[in-house]
């Protein structure tokens, strides 16, 4: 087994000059029975918005500290440990600012077992320990609690959670072991792989219920109460019951079984491309039997593996990207300049323009006019608003009074004077050059001249759009995603003629209705659209030259997209994927294929073959038949060699001509309006490390590449 | 017409008293959440009262701004947890904050408005020093409607040995020392613990829980209180021993009818007889208890020698002096703060009158033989304040 305290962590140390430390203060507290309960409390000395972090100071600071309690208490001076955090912080996790710079997989290995060394402490102190859950515990933090004999929970923590696996990690701090061990295999998968993979996170409530936390207490008085449940703890009049926690039977029955059923969860749901959650798989698995020493070790050499690769480098990128450059986008004029929006216009009162309409109501709480051709079209989207409204009503997301209020901001009209005093008017009408350009010359005898225009145009020229305006500084594109509701980019097209303060408004806009937004110039596609069509171009281009479906689908397989190209098609339908193969092809003719088979597809209707579900189970037989007749098939390399190295093409040619700032808007694209994995970064620091940017302009990205270790050294997993 | 009712005390807490100031233990705790958590506490102590019958909530505070202001009684209602339909308002009248949120719900309660109420009080003297942010109207000085002592209330004490010479440094320093050890020997026999809520502290060196009061100081000695200075004239006699400090800290009661608390089964601690308020000259407000006294013995029905026990708060020991002198009851007669007084326990302004309730009722229990208490308090500007108890534990055969 290994001997943690033997081991020599400095050179983490080293690796980590400007950690911001997390100290482990003590207090001791008096118990009843004159006994005493030593009080620790971790605190980086930040306030709330800069959480604390676990870095290697950090926690050879907290291993000490603990050294110093066990003495104490095997000298009877201590009767209890507690662990608590800083006001509405427990502990973020593991400080990974450094994850990128470790030098070797040994290094790696140690970050894994310094944590293990010092809160594998809280479980040897000789005295009961108890962690008090007052705030954000997410990762490391939660694994410091999971180390601990006893833990209670503040009701009104924001999130806990073992998000690793949607980072490329595994809960590495015993949480693998633990956790499982404590509330069960069922429960333990529901957090560390179901949860991270659909951005959830655990509420206080839901800690008890699964069995994490003992015991909730009210934030109002929560370290008292917490105190003196530990004081009952252990005065022994206080009992606690864990029955969550696995039998033999589970053992013996469930867990196996429960894991298998993860597994194919998890096929199904996000491919095999993705290494930690199915590592986090097996060490789930693993920890059905076994010592407490042996699933640390399990965890120390999977996270060794993990931080030595190239996805969990990828993955921290990524989420970087979305935290980080997503909040202060590039380009972004002042937000000072921004005007205020008082009032909005939509124009249109389909579906989608339905659609912004309720999120424009919904976030900015002004009024908004819809208006389209006819009074019964009007009348329908306003009906629909208010469907949607009650929807959010009866859900309780909404109060009664809030749906009031909303339902009597949003009117319909087919007077277009009604948008005289709009600030705001954005139009989602057909999708054709000279209808949105009429639309908007119509409206602009309306409003005022400063009022800014909004097209969700998705692939047309916006400045074109505008070449019949007096004023086309005010006109700025604002192309959504679908679901609207749902997808969190906006892509915020920014022409010569737009002005800043059009432009800053846009920005604000797009942060008021909590979107992110990234500016992009006017070119074809901007840039999701551009690449998808890049890659759904290749994809019917494979198929066109006689291709079997079941090849292109295997051969993108190794990318790990969350829908095959098929699928992504029969999302956005097959007549608009078909119409977005064209309008690239039109535009850039020698690099983007067009595809007739695709028209006659969308003519037919599908492509996949579904169960009664929905569920895809293979290929309809008369797509098959629609795209049969290609004499060149190519093999699955091929068709991946060309889809990487065309996208590799593509966005140095998209940075070259400065649609966007740089690599990382590119990526922040992807992830956010096509939800292209962690894992690959996005798409620029996969096309590095698969040698297509080599390939293709003889250079990278990224320089140093976003690669782990492991690319130097072979590492098997 | 509402049905008069009687009143009854049914239990009270408070937050061990703190030092005032960047050293004191709650520097980092705001006001509200020490007077919230004194009322949690009260609220956890009694299971059978129902928040959603509680008809009042009265908390009192001096300063009444930033972290101590925004009418305590409805915030701290709020932050308490309590029900939203429970109102809640705050009083001001200095010391006697929380005696006068008493008297005020425990008057509505006999006029038969409310059924239930929680009192209380909080000062934080650290976050919010006496006299801070106030803006005394010219008047008071150019028309000479108080002294210049008035508003300094060290100033107000020395006036008090100046007008009884016979009430020497001396005998200030002596009560002062007994009171420090009354106060120990409480501790030590558990009378004060009980009705403390501790409260969780934050520190540079990390969260700790405040479980007893900060100030009192048990190694206390005559010649130490001897060499002290005096700051507020040159060989004066108010020193920082024999007064009560700069504190913080928080109290809440809970008051009910008669009626409602046989109800819900609720145990009576004390019983209201009467209270008076009754105005002195500001510059020896000291003496403030006297006239309060007199009178509520007048409504009461009562002279003081039908009083029993007695909690009278220790804002300096001359202006306690001047009370027992009056009524003839020697310094140290046992009836008299027999836990001691604020000269140890510390004095946090607006939650003091509370603390007395707390420590009579507990004394009530022990003294069966007692009919009578009566918690006093001298008030700034010149007032005093007294309100009249009587046991319900008495019995006549009792010793």
């Amino acid at each position: 087994m290994t001997d943690y305290s033997a081991l020599d962590f400095s050179e983490l140390v080293a690796l980590s000059g400007d950690e911001v430390v997390t100290h482990s203060f003590v207090r001791d507290v008096p118990l009843s029975g004159s006994r005493t309960l030593a009080l620790v409390t971790l605190d980086n000395g930040r306030d709330h918005t800069r959480p604390n972090t676990l870095g290697p100071v950090t926690l050879l600071e907290f291993a000490a500290t603990l050294d110093g309690l066990a003495e104490r208490a095997a000298r009877g001076e201590i009767h209890g440990v507690a662990v608590t955090g800083k006001p509405f912080i427990l502990a973020a996790g593991a400080d990974l600012g450094k994850v990128s710079e470790i030098p070797s997989l040994a290094t790696g290995k140690l970050l894994g077992q310094l944590g293990h060394h010092a809160l594998g402490k809280l479980s040897t102190l000789g005295v009961p320990s108890f962690v008090f859950i007052n705030g954000l515990a997410l990762g490391g933090g939660l694994e410091i609690a999971l180390n601990a004999d006893y833990r209670t929970v503040d009701a009104s923590v924001a999130a806990v959670a073992l998000p690793e696996v949607s980072l490329g990690l595994i809960p590495g701090w015993g949480g693998s072991y633990l956790l499982p061990n404590l509330i069960g295999i069922e429960n333990a998968l529901t957090v560390i792989i179901s949860n991270p993979l659909k951005n959830r996170v655990l509420k206080a409530t839901d800690t008890v219920e699964l069995g994490i936390a003992d015991v909730l207490f009210g934030s109002a008085a929560f370290l008292e109460h917490s105190i003196a449940w530990a004081d009952g703890v252990i005065a022994g009049t206080t009992t606690v019951a864990r029955p969550n926690k696995p039998g033999k039977i589970e053992r013996l029955v469930k867990w196996d079984a429960a894991i298998g059923i993860a597994r194919r969860m998890l096929e199904s749901r996000i491919g095999t491309v993705a290494l930690s959650p199915y590592i986090a798989l097996d060490l789930l698995k693993a920890a059905k039997s076994g010592t407490l020493e042996e699933g640390f070790e399990r965890e120390d050499d999977s996270l060794a593996a993990l931080i030595a690769g190239d996805q969990l480098q990828a993955s921290i990128y990524a989420f970087n990207l979305v935290q980080k450059r997503a909040k202060r986008p590039a380009g972004a004029p002042d937000k000072k300049l921004a005007r205020p929006i008082t009032k909005v216009g939509v124009i249109g009162a389909g579906l989608m323009a339905s659609q912004f309409a309720l999120l424009f109501v919904r976030r900015l709480q002004v009024p908004v006019v819809i208006t389209d051709l006819d009074q019964a079209r009007v009348d329908k989207g306003v009906a629909y608003i208010h469907g949607e409204i009650a929807t959010l009503q009866s859900k309780g997301r909404i109060t009664a009074d809030e749906g009031n209020r909303l339902r009597a901001l949003v009117t319909g009209t087919t007077d277009k004077s009604n948008f005289s005093d709009a600030d705001w008017v954005i139009e989602a009408v057909f999708e054709e050059l000279g209808v949105k350009q009429d639309v908007f010359a119509e409206i602009e005898n309306y409003v005022s001249p400063e009022a800014i225009l909004a097209t969700n145009t998705s692939s047309l020229s916006v400045e074109k759009i505008g070449a019949k305006l007096a004023h086309p500084e005010r006109l700025v594109g604002f192309h959504f995603f679908n679901p609207v509701a749902v997808m969190p980019l906006i892509e915020v097209v920014n022409t010569p003629q737009t002005n800043e303060t059009t432009l800053s408004t846009a920005m604000v806009i797009a942060g008021k209705l909590r979107k992110n937004a990234v500016i992009t110039r006017d070119t074809p596609g901007f840039v999701v659209n551009r690449i998808l069509a890049k890659l759904l171009g290749e994809a019917m281009h494979a198929v066109d030259t006689g291709t079997p479906f079941e090849v292109v689908d295997g051969a993108i397989a190794p990318f790990g997209l969350p829908m095959t190209p098929f699928e992504l098609l029969e999302l956005v339908g097959l007549k608009v994927g078909a119409h977005v193969l064209d309008t690239h092809h039109a535009a850039f003719p020698d690099r983007f294929f067009e595809s007739d088979n695709l028209h006659k597809l969308a003519e037919h209707g599908k492509i996949l073959e579904r169960d009664a579900k929905g569920k895809v189970t293979g290929f309809d037989k008369t797509a098959k038949k629609i795209v049969a007749g290609g004499t060149t098939p190519m093999t699955g390399e091929e068709i991946l060699r060309r889809i990487e190295d065309g996208l590799a093409d593509e966005i140095k040619r998209m940075l070259d001509d400065g649609v966007v700032h740089a690599a990382e808007d590119i990526d922040l694209c992807v992830i956010l309006g096509a939800g292209w994995p962690f894992q690959m970064g996005g798409a620029t620091p996969y096309l590095d490390r698969v040698g297509a940017s080599e390939r293709v302009f003889g250079g990278t990205f990224h320089t140093p590449m976003i690669r782990g270790v492991a690319s130097e050294v072979p590492v098997t997993l | 017409m509402a049905d008069r009712a009687e009143v009854v005390f049914v239990d009270g807490v408070r937050t061990p008293f703190g030092r005032a100031g960047e050293k004191g233990m709650y520097w980092n705790t705001r006001a509200d959440d020490l007077v919230v958590k004194a009322m949690i506490g009260l609220l956890e102590r009694n299971p059978k009262v129902p928040g959603e019958r509680i008809d009042e909530v009265a908390i009192a505070a001096t300063t009444q701004s930033g972290d101590q202001g925004l009418t305590l009684g409805r915030t701290a209602a709020l932050l308490a947890g309590l029900p939203k339909s429970v109102p809640g308002y705050a009083i001001d009248r200095m010391c006697a904050g929380a005696m006068t949120a008493v008297t005020t719900v425990g008057a509505a309660i006999g006029f038969g408005a409310y059924d239930l109420a929680i009192a209380g009080g909080v000062e934080h003297m650290g976050r919010h020093p006496m006299g801070s942010g106030v803006d005394p109207n010219p008047r008071f000085l150019s028309e000479r409607l108080v002294s210049e002592d008035a508003l300094n209330m060290g100033a107000t004490a020395e006036r008090i040995h100046d007008r009884f010479p016979e009430y020497t440094k001396d005998r200030s320093d002596r009560y002062a020392l007994h009171s420090q050890q009354k106060v120990a020997a409480a501790y030590a026999a558990g009378k004060i613990q009980p009705d403390l809520v501790s409260v969780a502290i934050r520190s540079e060196q990390g969260w700790g829980l405040a479980t007893r009061d900060e100030a009192p100081r048990p190694e206390t000695t005559l010649e130490g209180l001897s060499a002290l200075k005096t700051p507020f004239r040159p060989f004066g006699r108010i020193t920082a021993g024999n007064a009560s400090g700069l504190n913080d800290g928080a109290s809440a009661c809970l008051l009910a009818s008669g009626a409602a608390a046989k109800e819900l089964g609720l145990t009576v601690k004390m019983k209201l007889v009467s209270f008076a308020f009754a105005g002195v000259e500001p510059e020896v407000m000291g003496l403030g208890p006297v006239p309060s006294t007199e009178k509520a013995l007048r409504k009461a029905g009562l002279s003081i020698t039908d009083i029993g026990l007695f909690e009278l708060n220790e804002a300096f020991a001359v202006q306690v002096i001047s009370f027992l002198d009056h009524f003839g009851i020697d310094d140290d007669d046992p009836r008299v703060n027999e836990y001691g007084g604020a000269i140890a326990i510390g004095h946090p302004l607006a939650s003091s009158g509370v603390r007395l309730m707390n420590q009579l009722a507990h004394q009530f229990a022990e003294h069966p033989e007692v009919r009578y208490g009566l918690t006093a308090m001298c008030i700034g500007l010149g007032q005093g304040g007294t309100v009249i108890w009587e046991n319900p534990h008495f019995n006549r055969k009792a010793k």
